[in-house]
């Protein structure tokens, strides 16, 4: 019994510059507080698909979106869309990590202080919830004041999770988010997400097949640009009712 | 590089000719500061080092030379240009990486480029024919009737504005540096990974914080280094400033005063020297301006190979 | 107003600036460009080029003398300025290619690119104007081929590392010796790039004055020898627009105009055949 509605995508296609079309004739939906991943072969859109979540595409000129997604009641590819509101509720965590070039703590005190908290009391409180949320902490609470380049890969990641996470999004995009770590740091990646949505909707672009299998509850596989299957994770790879999704969870092809 | 056992005779002749070429930038640099210390010698023999720099005098009759009024003129245009510059050229350089459609960041970027292969001479007649009547009946009396009377910064604003003083020159040569600065500041900003600025606008920041707290302080050390080189060209720039600076050997402290700059004073004295001592000291001059410019120009190359490194990880 | 609604604001303030800055850039360009080409057209006549300059205040007269003088030394400095330039470029990048002193003389003529030029007058004056007891033309060619140099090593430099080490393997591996693969393939590889640099570096110095100041000096009657002080556009610029006659200031214009435009051209060349070979 799926439970609320997060985000609702309805019939989405997707331009980049020069026409080039790159998603066709999406539908899907993503329910509250669970992990939907998005698998498929490189270049099949999947990370176009979740670009398109928080409105990334509209930072290079000439992308151009049709269709709806409903988040909130509210179709975000409107006209009338606030991108700044959208991006502070629509989270986003990249393949390699990205430390701003500051502190540890003024990275995750970043997205707060746009957010107009000022209290150096309110920031350090959020900072270390959002460190004790992203399993970091520990690691690095005798050395907040440190640069965050000095952190390694993992940890770089989970800081920049934990920034992700300081301003209260309801949804959490992933893109590819272990594909650059070694294989300790992303099982406490994995981990993490399965802690993290009770509070927070995850989608995750992955292009290993195990970790969507593992850490979701919902996967739709993309190939070309069209959504080929949705279902609940245990189905996709146990039960496909697609040929193309079968092939590709059984490694025939990608 | 291959290391073959037995050497070809041609091959090592060639090699030894390239050789030569490239070493002909040290020893042109050893050359010039050997030439430029053997003819100053006199002047360094009679004047010193400190007294030297430290001197208000320079009187050709009486024979008696500082460099004081050179230096402090050549400060004042350069860090004033400096001032006038560095805001329009970071600002080109975010308009051009950040806002600009792509449709003119064609015709924005090569006007930059443009302005930079303009030779200096033309800036400086440019001034002189143009700049400076502009100056001396619009801007200047408007600056004056504004701060003329505000306390402290008034200073800054005394004196009849002829057109021909340190504002005329250091507007000039700002817009000689804008170009560089603009280009390196622009290359510095395109270093800055995309992913960084996204992962900025993913928690919901506006274009200008991203420029502002992520692409800023990311790109700094290269801003820095292209400040400090066109600090450097400033310097020792010549012909922007002979037309319109006069050449007057004094402190002053208004911007509507003549002054003189070492390149000034070189560029108008030079061929006139009369005197052993007057070449001298005007040798003495061109050394000091030499090394002023050769330390300011290694920290800029200093800090910019420091970012390449840096974002080249 | 809303927190939301002050960082907008600001925002939308300082991309404005930032908007007003490239606009005031485009601004100079064309009020400095629009007003050589306004003067300079208007003072443009045949007479120009085929005359001498006339007696100072005497109306008529051109600067042939300053053309041709311009092109001579400018032609010299290229003769002398670019050999050196190519093969010391050379040395950097296959010889010395990765070793510390490479690293060392790249940095030294990054440095020599920006050093002033009027030092580099001075220096000459020293070495090739006092010695011989006049001005020449000669010491006029060297001071600008000492700022030709660096220009042309490094841009020589970078273009030879643009060719992939793979080509010179491929030639090795056909039995050429090292200067063959360099003479034969990998400065075939970069003549473009290489061109390109010497173009860029004679319009550097096409434009220079200061280093021509107490050089090649400047002569008010026409001169092929290059032991004699030899006019040069620029250096007549400084003396006419400083002068006190009016049909001096409108040569200088005029004379601006055709150095302004020969450099645009040069530098727009050069900017297209970057742009087509290497994008």
């Amino acid at each position: 019994m799926p439970g609320k509605i997060e985000l609702e995508v309805k019939g989405l296609d997707f331009y980049y510059a020069g026409d080039i079309h790159a998603l066709k004739k999406i539908n899907l939906t993503v329910y509250k507080n669970t992990v939907t991943s998005l698998i498929g072969p490189s270049g099949c859109g999947k990370t176009t698909l979740l670009r398109c979540f928080n409105r990334m595409h509209d930072l290079y000129p000439g992308n151009r979106y049709q269709g709806e997604i409903i988040f909130q009641g509210n179709n975000i590819l409107s006209i009338g869309t606030d991108l700044i509101d959208l991006r502070s509720r629509v989270g986003m965590v990249f393949q390699k990590p990205t430390p701003f070039p500051m502190s540890i703590f003024d990275n995750i005190a970043y997205g707060l202080k746009l957010k107009g908290v000022r209290k150096r009391a309110d920031l350090s409180e959020r900072v270390e919830k959002a460190l004790l949320h992203s399993a970091l902490w520990d690691e690095v609470k005798d050395k907040l004041n440190a640069s965050a380049y000095a952190l390694s890969g993992g940890q770089q990641q989970r800081l920049v999770i934990a920034r992700a996470l300081a301003v209260n999004p309801e949804v959490l995009l992933f893109d590819e988010p272990t594909s650059a770590l070694d294989p300790i740091s992303t099982a406490k990646i994995e981990e993490l997400a399965a802690v993290l949505k009770k509070e927070v909707t995850i989608v995750i672009v992955t292009h290993n097949m195990q970790q969507a299998a593992r850490i979701s509850d919902w996967t739709g596989f993309l190939m070309l640009g069209e959504l080929i299957e949705f279902d609940k994770t245990d189905r996709i790879f146990t039960a496909p009712s697609e040929k193309l999704t079968e092939d590709y969870v059984t490694g025939r092809f990608g | 590089m291959p290391r073959t056992a037995k050497k070809n005779p041609v091959d090592n002749i060639f090699s030894l000719v390239t050789a030569a070429a490239s070493f002909s930038v040290i020893l042109l640099i050893i050359g010039i500061l050997y030439v430029l210390v053997s003819e100053s010698s006199l002047a360094i023999g009679k004047f010193g080092i400190w007294k030297f720099l430290s001197s208000t005098d320079w009187d050709p009759v009486k024979e008696s030379f500082g460099a004081l009024t050179n230096i402090y003129g050549t400060a004042f245009t350069t860090l004033l240009s400096l001032v006038i510059a560095i805001p329009v050229a970071i600002g080109i350089a975010i308009f051009v990486t950040e806002i600009s459609p792509n449709f003119l960041k064609g015709p924005i970027g090569a006007a930059v480029e443009l302005l930079a292969a303009i030779p200096s001479i033309i800036y400086g007649m440019w001034g002189l024919f143009t700049l400076s009547p502009i100056m001396s009946n619009h801007i200047e009396p408007f600056l004056k009737k504004i701060f003329g009377a505000v306390p402290l910064v008034g200073i800054l604003f005394q004196g009849t504005p002829m057109g021909i003083d340190i504002l005329t020159a250091s507007m000039i040569l700002s817009i000689m540096i804008i170009p560089f600065t603009a280009s390196i500041s622009r290359d510095s900003f395109n270093l800055t990974p995309s992913v960084v600025k996204e992962s900025a606008y993913a928690i919901g920041a506006t274009k200008w914080e991203v420029v502002k707290n992520v692409v800023i302080p990311y790109s700094k050390l290269g801003v820095f280094g292209g400040v400090v080189l066109s600090l450097g060209r400033a310097l020792g720039e010549t012909m922007a400033v002979a037309f319109v600076l006069g050449n007057n050997h004094r402190i002053t402290t208004s911007l509507f005063d003549a002054a003189a700059t070492i390149t000034v004073t070189l560029a108008n004295e030079f061929a006139e020297a009369d005197t052993d001592i007057y070449l001298s000291s005007l040798f003495y001059l061109a050394l000091v301006l030499f090394v002023m410019s050769f330390i300011t120009l290694a920290i800029a190359k200093f800090f910019l190979l420091r970012a390449e490194k840096k974002y080249s990880r | 107003m809303t927190r939301e609604q002050i960082r907008k604001t600001e925002g939308f303030i300082a991309l404005t600036l930032s908007t007003l800055a490239a606009f005031l850039g485009l601004f100079w360009l064309v009020f400095i460009l629009g007003d050589v080409l306004v003067h300079g057209i208007k003072a443009l006549k045949l007479s120009l080029f085929l005359n001498d300059p006339a007696p100072p205040g005497v109306e008529g007269g051109g600067l042939r003398n300053a053309f041709v003088g311009q092109l001579l030394i400018t032609l010299c400095a290229t003769l002398i300025g670019v050999p050196v330039g190519v093969l010391g470029g050379t040395f950097l990048a296959e010889y010395a290619r990765g070793r510390k002193i490479a690293r060392l003389i790249s940095v030294l003529a990054d440095i020599m690119v920006s050093v002033p030029s009027i030092v580099i007058g001075t220096f000459i004056y020293a070495v090739l104007v006092r010695p011989i007891g006049h001005f020449n033309g000669w010491a006029g060619a060297v001071a600008l081929a000492i700022i030709m140099i660096p220009v042309v090593l490094r841009t020589t430099e970078d273009m030879l590392s643009l060719v992939p080490w793979t080509l010179r393997e491929a030639a090795f591996a056909l039995g050429a010796p090292y200067y063959k693969v360099i003479t034969q393939v990998v400065y075939r590889g970069a003549a473009t790039g290489i061109l390109t640099g010497i173009l860029l570096s004679i319009a550097r110095v096409a434009g220079e004055t200061a280093p021509l100041l107490f050089t090649s000096f400047n002569n008010s009657f026409f001169s092929l020898d290059m032991k004699q002080p030899v006019a040069s556009l620029t250096v007549t610029i400084f003396q006419y627009a400083m002068g006190p006659y009016d049909n001096w200031h409108a040569q200088a214009w005029a004379a601006a105009f055709v150095i302004t435009v020969f450099i645009l051209l040069l530098t727009i060349t050069g900017r297209l055949i970057i742009r087509w070979r290497y994008k």
